[in-house]
Parts: structure tokens; C-alpha cells; sequence
């Protein structure tokens, strides 16, 4: 679930707002993303994605909050790694869209455990 | 397309909910509207847009992240038309897995659809190109996918209502439906309401509310829908798909699997990959936890894998997991009938429900034409996604113009979670939702069935439906909650009284009473109905045609 917006990095863009497709987050008082309704997150990472400011933690727990640290957090880089190897934004052309070579990964799968037989 | 409005026409009060006095409350107008903007719907919006008609399309979420679609990496079923004999045996190896229930013609269909459509999203998705130069057009990723549907239908002038779950259906007086009610959830869930010629319904299916990836917006919405407006469902016993994750994960990403070597507590190996895999898998973990190796997978391949499917490997990495080396534990998420099969029944090629002027694309609409009575999973649905999009706009722009019915007066027909039959009562709605959970995910009741557990599982979906029946949402400043919770518990209960009237076993649905096919039973299974339910052979309960409307 979603467990912390960075507040060091958050531009108050809002497009997490916008884009959550469970609804997660409000605009505060301050005009910045707050996480209203944590339970409702369904730790699809598409927050993430949308987030140019790699501000964004979602822990990988789906039935259990996971609280951090936002210092841990920046310290092991785990922020924006979703958005760099999507490709999207800046990342644009570094990371390329591999997804095609998906349909030869389940081939060579079954090529293996059809030997292994 | 007509400019939102405020409302001369105050928006019918349901049941006893305060209804906003908000001026935010609007009226549109459109030629077609278009519930649900997931792949399905999206697809249907460009459709029905490119013929010139006005069309709004209304997400619960955003359209462009909500969905299935937007968290995987949909594979189509692509195949060419050269050599000329590759689609008749595609056809056959699918009919044949499909069990006796899919349509050789829909399939055919679906097939050459998806291979002319599907290429017209170049300049909004980029395709990529193999090494011989060849573009891949097959297999897309879901975030980007969606993000060109949504570019593509904005450009062509759709009206796109974010953050706008529809609550139930507008109804005239011939039966036809001429709208839909919702809030816009980020507007202090303020009412509005889409008039339109016809309503196309591309809600999704339903996974029961499990943790499947991306599915917790898909509570089964468009069956209550299009139930309550009088619409049959057909393939609801196909209900029992699963799908491997890491334990406490939502990441139902099936490749990294396609690899995995599974182990029992005591490190020994256990389900080899094959049909029954998933099966075995089940049984080894209603003994005890199953723990998964992915050290098979070799090593070029795991260097592509985050550029392939770049979540994949997100919880890995935050939980300090090396899958390659390390054994971290799974378990199985329940994909309901989003890769099962099950959803409102079609009665046309136009995918017409039928109710008049109500059509339905994607998984809320049964798949059993393409998928019979295995998974579509995959290639199928995401086939059956993008065609029945197209059809059912088609239908919904044709129905539109076929008749000026702007004048009739619109009854808005939601029930259940919205207006208390009887007695009022104020129930736990999230108990209401934790009762079909716990009938609907766990492995010894709905994957490995028995007629006696089904049963159980109905009376408990009864008195759950009962509580949530009478529910006053007088007190609810959110609408949408109870009415999830509502199809949530129509979808299990139509789920179960399939499974019941399925007295054998076939692909996906499985008894343990009755083990086998039976000849008897090579027919599809339609259910109807809300407080009572009733069960039927499709070629001999209902007629093959849609209701004529009166005139």
C-alpha cells in the first residue's frame, strides 16, 4: 500500500491525486497530496508511474500497512525505479519498451520444462 | 457533444440518500455513454466517436490507471491470416480447449477484428520492432497501452468523466435504457447524469475483491447493472481462475512464474508445470505454506525482465528479495471472472444485451463465445477486449439513431446498496464485502467445489444479500461503498447458482461430487434475477433474440 508521499520531493503537482484509480489521495490544506484513505489502496504502483518526482513510496504489502521511513527510503534508492524502467519522461529512450520479447519468454519456459520431462 | 450543464432537471433522489443540492450537480447529454474506462471501454469510446456521435465515458477511477489492463501487459490473440489455414486451426485448438462452449464464428471474428484494429494505435503507442525489422504489435504493456487509449479518445473529442462511478441505470418506459446516475467523487460526491441514446457497459469483471493486480475497482458492478435493467448472465460458475503471487503482494504477473520451481515446507519440489499446476499448487497450500525459486530462469532473460515488465520485479526489490537465488513464499489470488469467463449474456453480434439500447464489451459481458469454459486469460480476453468494444459502440451508435426517444422519461432503476426494500436497516457494509470474500477466495470452497459446499456458501450469500438489500444509505454521505458491497454479493451469489446448475465438472469449475464432463452439459448456463435466481440452459430458457420494444 501506499505509505508515504516525500514531502522534500513533492511538487504539489497532484497528478497522484488525479490519477489514483482507488482514489487514495486528497489535496490538503497546503496543496500538497495527503494519503486520506490508505485502506483503499490496491499497491498497483500506478502512483508511481505518474509521479515525476519520484515523491511516492508504495510498499509491496497489499494486506498489511508497511510503515517506513522516508530516509531509509532515499537512502536505498528505491524511489522512481518503476517510472526509469518503464521508460517514461526523462528516461525516455534509455529504458526501452521491452515487453514484445514477453511471448519468446513463456516459449523458452516450456521449451525447458518440456526437456526436463 | 453537449457542454456539461447544471441541471434544470434535478436528478431523482434515490431511496432515502440526501441527494446534493450541490450546483455542481450536472446533466449531460451524449449519443452514446460508455461506463468503464478500461481497455473495453476505451476502445468502444473511440469506436463510437469516430462514427461522429457524441460520447461521454464515465470511470470509477481514471481512465487511463483503473483496470486490469493498466497494471499488465495484455497479449492479443494474433494470429495472421497467411498461411490461410492458421486461423481455422487457431479456432479449432481454442474450441477445443474451450470444451464445448465457444463459438467458432465469434471467433473467427474476434481474430481478424483484433488483427486490423489494433495496429491503428500507431502514433499513440509505439510498437516496437524486432531484429528482422518486424513490427510486434501482439503484446502491449498495460500503463502505456492505456495512456494511448485514453490520448487517442481525447483526441477524438470524447468527454471523459475521471474519478465518476455510475451507480445504476436510467430506464424509459419500452425497457430501453437511456442513461446512467453516479457522483464525482472528487467533487464531494456531487450527483450526475448521463442521458444518452445508448449505454454501453465496460465495467469489468469481478475478482471478488481479491488482490489480484489492479482488480479492486472491478466489484461486479455492471452485472447488478445490468441485472436490475433485466439482463441475464451466462458462464458465472467459470469463477475459479487463480493466479500465483508472492505471499502479502499484489504482483499476479504470471511470467516471472513461466520459470518458478515450488517447494513444501520441507524444501521438497512440488507442482511441476503443467495444466494442473495451479491445482497442485492449491493442494500444497491448504496443507501449508509453498515457497517459490525462480533460479531456473536463465541469466539473459533476467536481465531483460525490468524493461519487459518493469513491476515485476518492484517488490523483490523493496522487500530485499533475491528471486533467483533466494525462496520466498506464494500464494494464489483469485482472478473471479476477469480470467474466468462469466458476465452478462450477448444476444447479438452487436454485443446487445437483452435490454434494448444496453450493450456490453470486455469482461463484463461473457467471454465464453471466445473462451468457453477455461481461462480467457491472456490472449482471448484481451482480443475479446478490444472487438466487442468495437461491436457493442457500433451497436449503441446504431441503436441511438434508430429511434428519437430524447422525450421519454428516464426511471432510474439502481436497487440494492441504494434504496432499502422494507424495513430500513443500517448494516456493517464491510462485513457484507468480508461474507463473499470468504466464500469466494478460499481454495477449499471455490476452487475445489462440492455441491454441499456450494450450497453453505449460498445460505450465507443469502443473508448477506438480505442485510444488504435493506441497507439505508440515509446515513451515507459516500453512496458507493454499499453499492459495491451490493454486486459484490449479486456476483457471488449468480457465481455460485451456476456452479450449482453445473451438476459436473468442465475447465474451470470443478466438483469434487462430480467429477467429469457430461455430455448433457456441453451448453452454456444462464442466470438471471436478483432476490430470487433462476438457472437455465441458454438454447431453452431464454430467446435467442433481444426483448422487442414496445412501441
Amino acid at each position: 500500500m501506499i505509505e508515504i508521499v516525500i514531502a522534500d520531493r513533492c511538487t504539489a503537482c497532484n497528478a497522484c491525486v488525479t490519477v489514483c484509480p482507488t482514489n487514495v489521495f486528497d489535496t490538503g490544506a497546503d496543496g500538497r497530496p495527503v494519503i486520506a484513505r490508505q485502506a483503499d489502496c490496491q499497491t498497483c504502483f500506478m502512483c508511481e508511474l505518474y509521479c515525476k518526482a519520484d515523491a511516492l513510496y508504495v510498499a509491496p504489502d497489499c494486506d498489511r500497512p508497511a510503515p517506513v521511513d522516508a530516509a531509509a527510503i532515499l537512502a536505498a534508492n528505491l524511489l522512481g525505479q518503476f517510472r526509469r524502467d518503464s521508460g517514461w519522461d526523462e528516461w525516455q529512450g534509455l529504458y526501452p519498451n521491452e515487453h514484445w520479447l514477453m511471448d519468446g519468454v513463456f516459449r523458452r519456459a516450456r521449451e525447458a520444462s518440456s526437456s526436463a520431462d | 457533444m453537449t457542454v456539461p450543464q447544471h441541471g434544470p432537471s434535478t436528478p431523482a433522489p434515490w431511496g432515502t440518500t440526501q441527494v446534493s443540492s450541490n450546483p455542481a450537480d450536472i446533466v449531460v447529454k451524449a449519443d452514446v455513454l460508455i461506463v468503464g474506462g478500461g481497455m473495453a471501454g476505451a476502445w468502444a469510446a473511440a469506436t463510437a466517436a469516430r462514427t461522429g456521435a457524441s460520447v461521454v465515458l464515465a470511470d470509477k477511477g481514471y481512465c487511463g490507471t483503473s483496470g486490469v489492463t493498466a497494471t499488465a501487459g495484455p497479449g492479443h490473440w494474433w494470429v495472421p491470416p497467411d498461411p490461410p489455414e492458421a486461423r481455422p486451426e487457431a479456432i479449432r485448438a481454442r474450441a477445443n480447449a474451450g470444451l464445448g462452449l465457444c463459438d467458432p464464428d465469434w471467433m473467427a471474428r474476434v481474430i481478424a477484428l483484433t488483427w486490423e484494429a489494433l495496429p491503428t494505435l500507431a502514433g499513440y503507442y509505439e510498437f516496437p520492432r524486432d531484429a528482422s525489422n518486424i513490427v510486434q504489435y501482439r503484446g502491449l504493456r498495460g500503463p502505456e497501452y492505456m495512456r494511448a487509449l485514453r490520448r487517442l479518445i481525447a483526441d477524438l473529442g470524447v468527454s471523459i468523466l475521471d474519478q465518476s462511478p455510475v451507480l445504476e441505470l436510467l430506464q424509459r418506459p419500452d425497457g430501453s435504457i437511456g442513461g446512467a446516475c453516479g457522483v464525482r467523487r472528487q467533487h464531494g460526491n456531487a450527483l450526475y447524469r448521463v442521458e444518452s441514446g445508448a449505454t454501453v457497459l465496460a465495467t469489468g469483471g469481478t475478482s471478488f475483491m481479491s488482490h489480484l493486480l489492479g482488480s479492486r475497482t472491478n466489484t461486479g458492478d455492471g452485472y447488478l447493472m445490468a441485472a436490475e435493467a433485466g439482463a441475464e448472465l451466462s458462464g458465472m460458475e467459470f469463477t475459479a481462475a487463480y493466479t500465483v503471487a508472492p505471499q502479502h503482494s499484489t504482483m499476479t504477473r504470471s511470467m516471472s512464474y513461466a520459470f518458478a520451481t515450488y517447494y513444501d515446507t520441507d524444501g521438497h519440489e512440488i507442482a511441476p508445470a503443467g495444466p494442473d499446476q495451479i491445482r497442485l499448487l492449491a493442494r500444497e497450500l491448504l496443507r501449508g505454506p509453498v515457497f517459490c525459486s525462480l533460479h531456473r530462469m536463465p541469466q539473459d532473460i533476467r536481465d531483460h525482465l525490468p524493461t519487459i515488465s518493469p513491476n515485476l520485479m518492484l517488490p523483490f526489490a523493496r522487500w530485499n528479495i533475491d528471486p533467483f537465488n533466494d525462496r520466498f513464499e506464494v500464494t494464489l489470488h483469485n482472478d473471479g471472472t476477469i480470467r474466468g469467463t462469466g458476465g452478462v449474456r450477448v444476444v447479438g453480434d452487436d454485443c446487445a444485451t437483452s435490454v434494448p439500447g444496453l450493450f456490453v464489451a470486455g469482461d463484463v459481458a461473457t467471454r465464453e463465445l471466445v473462451a468457453g469454459a477455461t481461462s480467457g486469460g491472456g490472449a482471448q480476453n484481451s482480443a475479446w477486449a478490444l472487438s466487442s468494444g468495437h461491436w457493442a459502440a457500433r451497436g449503441a451508435v446504431d441503436f441511438a439513431r434508430s429511434r428519437d426517444r430524447r422525450s421519454m422519461p428516464l426511471t432510474p432503476v439502481g436497487q440494492a446498496g441504494l434504496r432499502p426494500l422494507g424495513t430500513a436497516r443500517t448494516s456493517d457494509v464491510g462485513a457484507i464485502v468480508q461474507a463473499v470474500k470468504d466464500e469466494m477466495h478460499p481454495l477449499d470452497r471455490n476452487l475445489f467445489r462440492s455441491g454441499e459446499k456450494l450450497r453453505r456458501s449460498q445460505q450465507r450469500l443469502d443473508s448477506a444479500w438480505k442485510e444488504i438489500r435493506h441497507f439505508s444509505g440515509a446515513a451515507a454521505a459516500n453512496p458507493l461503498p454499499a453499492r459495491e458491497a451490493a454486486a459484490l454479493v449479486a456476483s457471488a451469489r449468480w457465481s455460485l447458482a451456476a456452479a450449482l446448475a453445473r451438476d459436473e465438472s468442465r475447465g474451470l469449475h470443478q466438483r469434487e461430487d462430480r467429477p467429469g464432463t457430461s455430455a448433457g452439459f456441453d451448453r452454456r448456463i444462464v442466470v438471471s434475477g436478483l432476490d430470487s435466481i433462476r438457472t437455465g440452459f441458454e438454447d431453452e430458457v431464454h430467446p435467442s433474440t433481444r426483448m422487442e420494444l414496445a412501441e
